[in-house]
């Protein structure tokens, strides 16, 4: 540790001289690569479940129809949504031991974890971010100097958490009827299917839209921000948007720890035609959505 | 004779005011002599009246005394009046011939006149109408009504041309006492005086006379040649064997019908050999440029047809009565259309009855005749596949009118529109047309052939009411099943209409239930009475999944089944708590009784009935508007700020341009600056 952070010392010395200009190529490494793995997985299994499971919720209006049969009929469908939840699950569980095996090689303890600097659970400053946030947006104050992770990108992170649970829960109830009511009665079933729609349809709208406006639509970002997929950023663009951490890094002298080369652009231009796709679909799910509730409501 | 026909059958004897006051002021008498009788009706001026005609009720003493009767009693015969007080009420009842003549009474009462008594018929004949009254004399007797040399007349007066029976009353033939007097029975008994020539009654008894559709009729197909051979035994012995090439024989020593080649009525020599008075008809209608001088048509008859038509063995005046062949064009005397109905005399009555023989009758110019269906000389049965009646051809038969755009259809203002073009669509269509099946329903086996009536009518097959077993001639096992089923009756509580078949299955469209246009459609048939339970199993997995257009998940039938339907509490309902079970366990075989309790028509919202889902749904909504409106607000609330970030960033990336060659540092100050700018 103590050799890598000399380097990486002298290292931040030549860019902090030199300025963001002179150290071209290099960018800063902010998603690990299992990171960006799993949040692939997740886009891909959370617009399947999404599709597949609002041609039934929706199945009233005439696009749920015809994507349900783009799908290959209500069975395929079905079978497609099982599959992603199991995906789902697998990357939520990939998670969970991703985090205990951190928790052992870097923190030792989950105190140290859940308490360090880069924790995900909220802190004062979360708190006091959000209502600078609030006071910078109605003009009253400068734009807050955000960390690593900001608030609403921890309400991202536990917004899984709460989702994985209850429509996990629900779905699992309604992949099994049979077994379950060998114990619940059988309004169970009902019940979790408002649950579980209802549940899945705040999920849906609230990444197509909040989500996917956060990090890709707000001006400074527009139109997609590549760092979920290629998990790297320009030293320039991660000191304007996170300058909390910057500092950090830069007082401490371990930026140069986190820089990284680039991917070469075919990499990039992969990474921003399968973004675009699932933007894509996530809008077009969007106004479908809208379409069925305002218009097509029962 | 003494009385006309109409007056016949009202004799009613009513004795007149004069009678009773002659009588009344002495002490009654009691009646049981001849003389007491006579002592008012040896008055040739005494009559009775009823319904306001008087008639006479003179009773001729001397004729009387030598009728067959003379020895009997008055009251023999008016047994009613035995011991009644004299002068005797009125209206007095019909003598009762059947006290002594019982076979005969009886033999009568089952035959067509009796019938026509039966029904009230004013014109039907009582035995004093052909017997006479009180100078009934023997058969034998040259002076009695029966006689065979008046039996003629004495039938005649009903059954001549232009009598009210005649005109009236459906009497096949025509010209019948005419026909018969030119006859070689009526030429033998009427010209030449021979009393054992055939008389009416020869051919159709004295008193039991039944159509010839009827197996017991004298003059019913099968029984003909047993009623020629009363006198002309043993005819196949000394009858020309061959006739036109052909054995008339078929079997030996068992006679075909006489009638096939003698028409009744009309024997002559000249027809004894059946082409003689077809060879005179072709002697002219074989020409091909025949024409009628009324309208121009073609009056030609093509022998080829004709011979492999049904009617072959049919002689042209057979259909074509009225014929003289006497003279040089039989034809002239010819009045009368073509009647089937005098061989085909169902078939006849029911088209009479039907909305086609309505319009006939009206002269309606679209009714459609006998020779619209089938045809005129080239007739085939309904069996030969060429003929316009045999099932593949019906509907085409029917399309000549009830095609859309077509005369009939263009009357018919109902609902039922493009019926040929849906039928031919529709599984009985396909399967008469595409799989040729012969036995599929056609038109006519809905509609029937020849009782062809509107929905409207209560006898029709078509009305809803007849409608079940219009199907149930074809679906009889699912008749049973739908008897039994709470659609049969109608709703004690809603007094709705049950519905009927075509209600669910349409009445020309109809598809294979096991499609999947069906299975889809047939919720929205049960929806629209059911309109409430429709309407929330669409808001279950079941419903939404079917309304995506899959038939895999339950739908109604599937549950409820689809002609037993039963309430719930009937232990053989699907759905009682003894099967509902093994209902689910049909698509779901893991299911429970708990799993049964899944609700199959929920609703989130009806807080009554599903509390439980309604504040689960409005919980859920709640979160829902709270997340949503939270993020939003946040997003909106950025929005500005963020535009206005983008755009500082942006110039300061214009000036860090231009201050390229500048030092890092002072770059990095400006950068600074722009970020507290904002």
């Amino acid at each position: 540790m103590t050799t890598r952070q000399g380097l990486a010392d002298g290292a931040l010395d030549v860019s902090m001289e030199a300025g963001v200009g002179v150290e071209e190529g290099k960018q800063f490494l902010r998603f690990s690569r299992l990171n960006r793995v799993l949040h692939a997985l997740m886009i891909v299994s959370f617009i399947s479940l999404a599709l597949t499971g609002m041609t039934l919720k929706f199945s009233y209006t005439g696009w749920a129809a015809v994507l349900s049969r783009l799908f290959g009929g209500y069975e395929t469908a079905g079978y497609v949504h099982r599959v992603a939840a199991v995906v789902m699950i697998g990357v939520f569980v990939a998670h969970l031991v991703d985090l205990v095996r951190r928790k052992n090689e870097e923190f030792g303890t989950w105190k140290a974890l859940l308490t360090g600097p880069h924790t995900m659970l909220p802190t004062k400053k979360d708190l006091r971010d959000f209502l600078d946030s609030i006071k910078w947006f109605l003009g009253f104050g400068p734009r807050p100097h955000y960390g690593r992770w900001t608030y609403w990108e921890k309400f991202d992170y536990f917004a899984v958490f709460w989702g994985i649970t209850v429509i996990g829960s629900t779905g699992m109830t309604l992949w099994f009827p049979e077994i379950l009511t060998l114990v619940l009665p059988g309004w169970i079933l009902n019940v979790a299917t408002i649950i579980h729609s209802d549940e899945a349809l705040l999920a849906t709208g609230f990444i197509f839209t909040v989500h996917f406006f956060n990090t890709h639509l707000r001006p400074e970002k527009f139109p997609m921000d590549t760092v979920i997929f290629t998990g790297r950023m320009s030293l320039e663009e991660f000191r304007l948007d996170k300058p909390a951490e910057y500092e950090e890094l830069v007082r401490r002298g371990t930026l140069a720890k986190h820089l990284v080369d680039p991917y070469p652009p075919v990499v990039i231009k992969g990474a921003r035609a399968f973004g675009w796709l699932a933007l894509a679909i996530g809008f077009s799910m969007v106004i479908w959505i809208l379409y069925a509730m305002l218009f097509a409501y029962r | 004779m003494d009385h006309s026909p109409e007056a016949l059958p009202r004799r009613v004897v009513v004795l007149v005011a004069a009678c009773t006051l002659a009588l009344a002021p002495t002490a009654t008498v009691r009646s049981q002599e001849n003389a007491e009788c006579m002592l008012c009706h040896e008055d040739v001026t005494l009559v009775g009246e009823r319904n306001g005609k008087a008639f006479s009720v003179y009773v001729n003493a001397s004729e009387f005394a030598t009728s067959v009767h003379a020895d009997l009693e008055c009251v023999a015969c008016h047994l009613d009046l035995a011991g009644a007080e004299l002068p005797h009420e009125s209206p007095l009842p019909r003598a009762q011939c059947g006290t002594c003549h019982a076979d005969e009474d009886t033999e009568h009462h089952a035959s067509l006149h009796g019938q026509a008594i039966q029904r009230g018929d004013p014109l039907a004949p009582y035995c004093a109408d052909c017997h006479g009254t009180h100078a009934v004399r023997r058969a034998h007797d040259r002076r009695s009504p029966v006689y065979p040399l008046n039996v003629a007349a004495t039938c005649g007066r009903c059954h001549r041309e232009g009598s009210p029976v005649q005109r009236q009353r459906r009497i096949h033939q025509t010209n019948i006492l005419e026909n018969y007097s030119e006859s070689i029975h009526g030429e033998g008994l009427l010209k030449r005086g021979l009393v054992v020539s055939a008389t009416c009654a020869s051919c159709h008894t004295a008193h039991s006379i039944l159509p010839h559709t009827d197996s017991r009729s004298s003059i019913a197909r099968q029984n003909i040649a047993a009623t020629c051979t009363q006198c002309h035994a043993e005819i196949e012995a000394v009858h020309e064997k061959v006739i036109q090439g052909e054995l008339w024989e078929r079997e030996e020593h068992v006679l075909p019908a006489c009638v096939d080649c003698h028409q009744p009525h009309k024997l002559r020599r000249v027809f004894y050999t059946q082409g003689a008075s077809d060879a005179q008809c072709l002697h002219c209608h074989e020409r091909s440029d025949i024409v009628a001088a009324s309208d121009r048509r073609s009056l030609t008859v093509s022998i080829e047809a004709l011979s492999h038509s049904s009617h072959a063995k049919t002689t042209c005046s057979q259909c074509h009565t009225g014929v003289n062949p006497s003279h040089r064009r039989p034809c002239d005397t010819l009045t009368e259309r073509v009647d089937c109905a005098s061989c085909h005399a169902e078939a006849g009555q029911q088209y009479r009855e039907s909305i086609h023989g309505k319009l006939l009758s009206r002269q309606d110019p679209n009714a459609p005749s006998c020779k619209e269906c089938h045809g005129t000389h080239e007739v085939l049965p309904k069996s030969e596949p060429s003929s316009p009646s045999f099932p593949t051809n019906i509907p085409a038969l029917c399309a000549r009118c009830h095609r859309e755009g077509n005369s009939a259809a263009v009357r018919y203002l109902g609902d039922e529109r493009d019926v040929v073009e849906h039928y031919v669509e529709s599984i009985h269509g396909k399967g008469l047309l595409k799989s040729g099946l012969t036995v599929t329903a056609t038109c006519t086996d809905c509609h029937t052939a020849h009782r062809v009536l509107r929905t409207t009518e209560p006898t029709s097959s078509v009305n809803r009411e007849n409608i079940p077993s219009t199907c149930g001639h074809c679906h009889h096992g699912i008749r049973e099943q739908f008897a039994k089923s709470i659609h049969a009756t109608a709703s004690p509580e809603t007094g709705h209409r049950p519905p009927v078949c075509s209600d669910c299955h349409s009445a020309h469209t109809i598809t294979r239930a096991d499609q999947d246009g069906f299975k889809l459609d047939i919720m929205q048939k049960c929806g629209r009475c059911h309109e409430k339970i429709a309407e929330t199993y669409f808001d279950t997995y079941h419903g939404k999944v079917s309304q995506l257009g899959y038939t895999k998940t339950a739908k109604c039938y599937d549950c409820h089944g689809a002609h037993d339907i039963l309430p719930v509490t009937n232990p053989l309902s699907h759905l009682h708590r003894d099967n509902v079970v093994q209902t689910c366990q049909k698509c779901h075989p893991g299911a429970n009784r708990q799993f049964a309790g899944y609700l199959t028509h929920a609703t989130h919202h009806d807080p009554e009935k599903y509390p439980w889902l309604f504040y689960t749904f409005w919980g859920m909504t709640a979160l829902l508007v709270v997340t949503f409106v939270a993020g939003g607000l946040h997003t909106l609330l950025w929005i500005p700020r963020a535009l206005r970030l983008r755009r500082a960033r942006k110039e300061e990336l214009e000036a860090e341009r231009r201050k390229a060659a500048m030092p890092v540092s002072e770059a990095e100050e400006g950068s600074g600056t722009a970020e507290e700018k904002i």
